[in-house]
């Protein structure tokens, strides 16, 4: 530890080793067994259960909770992945209290939602961590799908056309498989490198290759794929960020929270991360609070938040603000960045507050303003297409799709960050590919 | 609050007693329970020397809910394993030590008159209060006829007791075991031998599990398993019901009865005493939680008589028991039906579950489009599975219809005259009215 929180400017090592190693730990421990017992029991078995419809995939989440309180966590996985073949990650990172959590009756009863993650988590972990593969796929069928990402929505969609007995080549720009669950995912929600496991895992199905640094549009053409391929699945997510311009009178750059995280989920040595005294992260999503958490984790003195518009408003959830807020981080609201100054040494970040007008609903910028300390800042207002490809009809800038997935050209469906429908999330990303798999085989067999 | 209690003029500070068990097998444990507060023991059953010996593997089994909440326990324990005069010694002390406590006997020798005979002396000698015959334990001891055996023939029962009385000045407790097929038979045999009380139930014969690896009944020893007695809140039901026909039996209407099985909260106990009980005995509650639960049952038991402006145990003894009657007599024009309470609803649609799929098809799963739940009158029998499923206190209740309403499932105006199915027309040997 040769700096420490105090340490002015960007510097690593603010922290021991010990400090490291706890503040990046698994943040949501597994159940133990009778932890896990005693939560199954509180699940109601509800008729038509609310939970379910909440799960962008419909995972059966009473059957599986009811399997694991008679001890059957294996059936419970089974339950689990025949829905959703990524449900270990989604268990980690799905922000269940806005979907299945928020759903449960007892949400509605006492406040105290059913833990689904967490059971979610303790069936899938029960298999994962014996590397058992619950599938075996169907023969051969000598029919050839290009896939364009590894990321949830290629994996989902990989597996499932593999299960059915598809030949799957995925395209992966990247050098590691796994996308966000890999490069976008706050370290200590996937600890031990379960990201890597898990795409290792769901590769035992077989039939799957992977080409690793080959990006669309670089190196390969979707035109070309259409030649070789039987149907193709874009699953690219989206590889650029907005960006923001402040007046600047310094050298300081505005960085990249996506990329940040990216660094931080690669590094083996936290120490070895520099990270500044004080942070500034502006945005009000996931991205933002990942950022922001991490960088009070790294030992950051002052973490801050600049969101234009109200809590309210944030896309993050209000578990995920409480989640900030009681490590540290302090979120200031309504207020925009205006310029960087550089005053004896110290950069400072002036903002204005804003308001909502009323009659119009924008938002103005208001004449109070103030300034605060800024050694690093990150940015994290979003993430857009780099090219968004013009043979495909887009909306929002997005790959337009229709309720199978279907893109408006022939043989090509997409699902995940990149298309129109849907919220960003793993969870989303996982049904596209799966529905776009078996309409996929749906087309292929009608014809 | 008074919770004096006196029964066959054995008095008490209160009626909660330990059953005849481990709790009470040896003076260490009953003085720490009477320090405790408990009101009286029933100690565990003496037998004859030499003395029996208890298997060195488990000897109880359990049935626990996922929060390991002990729900019912069965055991293969027999009666005391020390010798009868190390017992006796024991309890003539700890009698004279506390002599405001009830301290009874528990006994069980084999059927023959010479071995009462010569243990009766013997415990009248300790200065105990009373004895307990145990004509209960379904398990080991039955084997060798003696426990359940004789408990379950009633001309055993009249018999003995009959034997035992002759033979001592103490007030007799014959305990019975609930595994025979109606309960007054045993009853009525052992005030006909001369029995002061009963006491009831003895534990249920049961097998609580079976392990799945090795194919054993558990407790398993050495691989092999044997039926024990079933005992905890799961068997409460059973004994209140059999408590309550001896209360209502003709024959044997206001004798004394202790209450036993399952009693685990002062609630419980105050149940058995409505159904008839004088006072109840409590083991497996202590075994769970240790002598401790004293302390509730008796304040809660005196806060409730309180608040119900009853003065004395005796005024709670039996009070239900004119509300306790055959299914013909039930008023059939008493017609209920279920109603949800919309704002306490958390909408988990267990009972249109229960409904729909077992019961009578009279709850919708939707109100206007949207998931709701509503029960629908004209499919409504009241049955009330609605209301054991769900999850929310007070959210389903039963509403009376006023006479004069119509039952929207029958079509039928309810009546405020009393009906029941002795003059049903439906009823083939109905009693008809008068001409």
């Amino acid at each position: 530890m040769s700096n420490t929180k105090l340490s002015p400017g960007i510097v690593s090592s603010r922290l021991s080793k010990e400090e490291y190693s706890n503040n990046f730990s698994d943040a949501y421990p597994g159940f133990t067994d009778y932890e896990a017992k005693v939560e199954a029991d509180r699940c109601y078995f509800c008729y038509d259960a609310p939970c379910i419809s909440a799960c962008p995939t419909e995972i059966n989440i009473p059957l599986f909770i009811r399997q694991i309180s008679t001890e059957m966590e294996e059936e419970a996985a089974k339950t689990i992945f025949d829905q959703n073949i990524l449900g270990g990650m989604c268990a980690r990172v799905c922000p269940t209290e806005t979907l299945c959590e928020e759903a449960c009756v007892r949400e509605a009863a006492e406040g105290k939602p059913v833990k689904i993650g967490r059971l979610q988590r303790y069936a899938t972990d029960s298999i994962m961590s014996q590397n058992i593969h619950p599938y075996i796929r169907n023969e051969n069928n000598g029919k050839k799908i290009a896939v364009i990402g590894s990321g949830p929505a290629g994996l989902a969609c990989s597996h499932r056309l593999s299960m059915l007995g598809y030949d799957v080549e995925i395209f992966e720009s990247k050098s590691k498989a796994g996308g966000l669950n890999e490069y976008g995912i706050a370290t200590y929600k996937s600890v031990d490198n379960f990201a890597a496991k898990e795409v290792d895992w769901l590769l035992k199905i077989g039939g799957i290759k992977i080409n690793h640094n080959k990006t669309l549009g670089v190196d390969f053409s979707i035109d070309e794929l259409r030649k070789s391929y039987d149907a193709i699945f874009i699953g690219c997510g989206l590889q650029d960020t907005n960006k923001i311009s402040i007046d600047s009178n310094t050298d300081q750059s505005i960085e990249d929270a996506v990329d940040f995280i990216a660094d931080l989920r690669q590094i083996n040595d936290f120490s070895s991360l520099p990270i500044g005294r004080n942070v500034v992260v502006i945005g009000g999503g996931m991205t933002a609070i990942d950022a922001a958490v991490q960088s009070q984790l790294l030992g950051a003195e002052k973490v801050t938040i600049i969101y234009r518009r109200n809590l309210e408003n944030m896309s993050a959830s209000k578990k995920e603000q409480n989640n900030a807020t009681s490590k540290g981080v302090k979120i200031i609201t309504n207020a925009i960045p205006t310029s960087i100054n550089k005053q004896n040494g110290v950069h400072k970040l002036s903002l204005s507050y804003t308001e909502v007008e009323k009659q119009s609903g924008k938002l103005k910028e208001l004449d109070q303003k103030f300034s605060i300390e800024a050694d690093q800042i990150f940015c994290a207002i979003g993430q857009k297409f780099n090219n968004l490809l013009d043979v495909f009809k887009s909306n929002k800038g997005k790959i337009m799709i229709d309720e199978s997935c279907k893109t408006s050209v022939e043989n090509v469906w997409a699902g995940g960050d990149c298309v129109d429908q849907g919220e960003d999330l793993t969870v989303t990303a996982v049904a596209q590919g799966r529905d776009a798999a078996e309409a996929i085989h749906k087309s292929i067999i009608s014809k | 609050m008074n919770l004096q209690s006196e029964f066959l003029g054995i008095k008490s500070p209160n009626p909660f007693w330990l059953a005849s068990a481990p709790p009470t097998d040896k003076e260490y444990n009953v003085r720490r329970a009477f320090e405790a507060g408990w009101g009286g023991v029933v100690w565990k059953t003496l037998g004859l020397d030499p003395n029996i010996v208890n298997v060195n593997g488990p000897r109880y089994g359990a049935v626990w809910g996922p929060d390991r909440r002990l729900l019912g326990m069965n055991n293969i324990e027999l009666i005391t394993d020390r010798p009868l005069q190390i017992n006796l010694d024991e309890i003539k002390v700890v009698k004279k030590d506390y002599p405001d406590r009830a301290v009874v006997v528990s006994l069980m020798v084999p059927c023959e008159e010479e071995c009462w005979k010569s243990i009766l002396p013997k415990v009248e000698e300790t200065e105990a209060d009373g004895l307990e015959l145990n004509f209960g334990c379904p398990h080991g001891m039955s084997e060798r006829g003696m426990g359940s055996a004789v408990g379950q023939v009633p001309d055993y029962i009249e018999m003995v007791t009959r034997w035992v009385k002759s033979n001592t000045r103490m007030p007799v407790i014959v305990k019975l075991t609930p595994n025979i097929t109606d309960i007054r038979y045993p009853a009525r045999a052992a005030f006909k031998g001369g029995a002061d009380a009963v006491s009831l139930i003895n534990t249920v014969a049961s097998i609580v599990s079976v392990n799945l690896d090795t194919f054993s009944p558990e407790p398993s020893i050495n691989g092999k398993g044997t039926h024990g007695g079933y005992c905890g809140p799961a068997v409460k039901p059973i004994a209140l019901n059999l408590v309550s026909q001896i209360a209502r039996d003709p024959e044997t209407q206001n004798k004394d009865i202790s209450g036993i099985g399952g009693v685990t909260t002062w609630r419980d106990a105050a149940e058995f005493l409505a159904l008839g009980a004088g006072n109840v005995q409590v083991c497996t509650a202590a075994m769970t939680y240790g002598f401790g639960i004293i302390s509730e049952l008796t304040s809660g038991l005196s806060n409730w008589m309180k608040k119900k402006e009853i003065n004395s145990i005796s005024e709670i003894v039996g009070k239900a028991i004119p509300n306790v009657t055959e299914w013909q007599y039930l008023n059939l024009n008493h017609v209920t039906k279920a109603q949800i309470d919309q704002d306490l609803c958390i909408k988990c649609g267990r009972c249109y579950a229960v409904c729909e799929d077992t019961s009578h098809q009279a709850i919708t799963k939707t109100i206007n489009g949207e998931r709701g739940f509503e029960v629908i009158d004209e499919e409504c029998v009241a049955c009330n599975m609605c209301i054991n499923v769900c999850p929310v206190e007070n959210c389903i209740t039963m509403r009376d219809l006023e006479p004069g309403e119509i039952d929207k499932r029958t079509g039928q105006t309810v009546s405020d005259k009393y009906a029941n199915w002795t003059t049903h027309p439906n009823n083939p040997s109905s009693i008809k009215a008068a001409e």
